[in-house]
């Protein structure tokens, strides 16, 4: 039951992300992909679970510690340069 | 899952973190929302990553953490490495710097995924398979971007590569990876042990990976960078099932979802599909019969100055040249003296100029351009035959009038921007080599066309010079 209550998620969002990313005008489209590249940096969340754990054993921890420090890059990274691509867009004064 | 009737110490936490969740899955649609328009997207993104913020510290509160350790130094690690990358990053190497993200997702879905299985061994089939899947679209994204990077930077050569018996091979790779799926969910006793069909697994996704993206050539970068976007979004999800985490799942598809509306985009932009990008990439231009009627006319920049002086409207139409020459900050300068000459100024913009979606506006807004001057292919060709001058910079098949024209022609049927119908077209550019296509372009040979040879930075340089004289 689980899994297919997973899927309900899935399908909404997939169709509510749709809706909003055919409203971002080409002019953002690269903006729009490196925050999207932060976004999915939100596997750090599942890492520290898996980093943080003492029942796992050393060698799962470790490897989760690897993928906390993979996700914390994208997301800064991803965020900070988004940001200062998003800094440069300006209106005519 | 959520058990909201019992009130115990570790249901509430786990209440309470699930309803962060929610939270921060809102504010990331929110954030998405408002990167609907420039004026608001800046606060979207600060949204977003608020959302972000806020997953990450509710999930510290899990009480499965409790070694912190590995946790700090990892997030200061990794968050060095971020603020680094997005501080010192050229605006002209950002394809590059996306794909790098785009490989770093992806494998660190790997390592949640393989992670996952070395601490667990009591795993339902249900959740083998979405580890699986994670390990493989993780694999899959990290040398696919990895190749794409090396490509993007010249590391590589930006051709397509590509081996005979190629297409007897992937079949063959793919048929392996099924096996190796089948042999990691079942387990069979005679299999060799799961650690031992995990490395193997993750070898061959990153085989896999390679061979998916060293094919594709240079100019369809823009879909390639795209499609692995949508794939880190996607290994994200896949993480999400195998760890039952709402969150993931949520921002992961999000992230899935845009990848594929831009890779949509940009094939519809080339008039080809998903598969022909992939699989086929430009075949060798067939021997075209057609010959380019009219002859070649070179025109010096000073020529080029007076007839800019007399126009009342310019069109500018970029393309990757403009990012190599770095030309964007000049033709800013001569845009503010033409303006002041009381011509208007307007840039046309084809989906796919460049390495990737959106690179023109960015360098563009990078050399302060507003994004109001900025306007799509549709828009401009609407009203191209009213502007005195289009001034094409180092864009070549996104102006060829052959799409339109030339049956038979290997880019017939792609949209592009109808430089040639403007009054004038002064075409910048280093020599007389053919574009990415490989194919030869009739608007150089257009009566009203004029050449103007050399590094488009210089030539936009001699432009001003006359203006300022």
């Amino acid at each position: 039951m689980d899994g297919v209550y997973l899927l309900f998620i899935l399908m909404l969002s997939i169709f509510v992300g749709f809706e909003l990313i055919q409203k971002v005008p080409a002019t953002l489209h690269t903006p729009l992909m490196s925050g999207a590249n932060a976004i999915s940096g939100i596997t750090v969340v599942g890492a520290l679970a898996l980093a943080g754990s003492e029942g796992m054993g050393e060698y799962a921890a470790y490897i989760g510690a690897f993928a906390v420090f993979l996700a914390t890059i994208n997301v800064v990274g991803g965020y900070l340069v988004t940001d200062r691509m998003l800094a440069m867009f300006k209106k005519k004064q | 899952m959520i058990d909201v009737i019992s009130t115990d110490l570790t249901s509430t936490t786990d209440l309470v973190i699930n309803f962060t969740y929610v939270v921060a899955a809102a504010l990331f649609i929110l954030g998405l929302k408002l990167l609907g328009h420039p004026s608001s997207a800046r606060k979207g993104n600060a949204l977003s990553s608020i959302a972000m913020l806020l997953a990450i510290v509710v999930t510290l509160f899990d009480k499965q953490i409790v070694n912190f350790e590995l946790i700090a130094i990892a997030m200061i690690a990794g968050s060095i490495v971020g603020i680094f990358a997005a501080r010192l990053i050229a605006m002209t190497a950002m394809p590059e710097l996306v794909s790098l993200l785009n490989g770093i997702g992806g494998l660190a879905s790997l390592f949640v995924a393989w992670s996952t299985i070395e601490g667990n061994s009591q795993l339902s089939h249900f959740v083998l398979i979405v580890t699986f899947l994670a390990l493989l679209i993780g694999g899959v994204t990290f040398s696919g971007s990895l190749i794409a990077w090396a490509k993007l930077s010249e590391r590589i050569t930006g051709k397509s590569i590509t081996f005979s018996g190629q297409a007897i091979f992937n079949l063959l790779l793919v048929a392996t990876i099924t096996f190796a799926g089948y042999l990691f969910v079942t387990q069979p006793e005679l299999a060799p042990s799961t650690t031992t069909v995990l490395y193997i697994s993750v070898g061959l996704a990153l085989l896999f990976g390679m061979m998916l993206v060293l094919p594709i050539g240079g100019a369809d970068m823009p879909v390639v960078i795209s499609l692995l976007n949508s794939y880190s979004g996607l290994a994200a999800c896949a993480a999400g099932f195998a760890l039952q985490n709402n969150i993931l799942i949520v921002a992961g598809s999000l992230v899935g979802a845009s990848g594929i509306i831009l890779t949509q985009i940009m094939c519809k932009a080339m008039n080809r599909s998903l598969s022909n990008v992939l699989f086929s990439g430009f075949k060798t231009v067939v021997k075209n019969e057609m010959v380019i009627e009219g002859e070649v006319k070179p025109l010096s920049a000073e020529d080029a100055y007076y007839v800019l002086e007399a126009a009342q409207s310019v069109v500018v139409i970029p393309g990757y040249g403009m990012a190599v020459a770095q030309a964007q900050h000049v033709m800013k300068e001569l845009q503010l003296l033409l303006e002041k000459n009381g011509a208007e100024v307007a840039y046309a913009i084809h989906p796919v100029a460049g390495r990737m979606p959106g690179h023109m506006n960015v360098l563009l807004a990078e050399a302060d351009v507003s994004y109001e001057q900025l306007f799509e292919m549709d828009e401009i060709n609407k009203r191209i035959h009213n502007f005195d001058v289009a001034m094409v910079i180092g864009a070549n098949d996104v102006v060829n009038p052959a799409a339109r024209e030339m049956k038979g022609s290997p880019i017939y049927g792609m949209p592009v921007i109808n430089a040639d119908l403007a009054k004038n077209v002064f075409v910048l550019k280093r020599g007389m080599a053919s574009g990415f296509a490989g194919v030869d372009n009739p608007l150089f040979f257009k009566p009203n066309t004029r050449m103007i040879f050399g590094d488009a930075k210089e030539t936009l340089n001699s432009m001003i010079r006359q203006f300022s004289d």
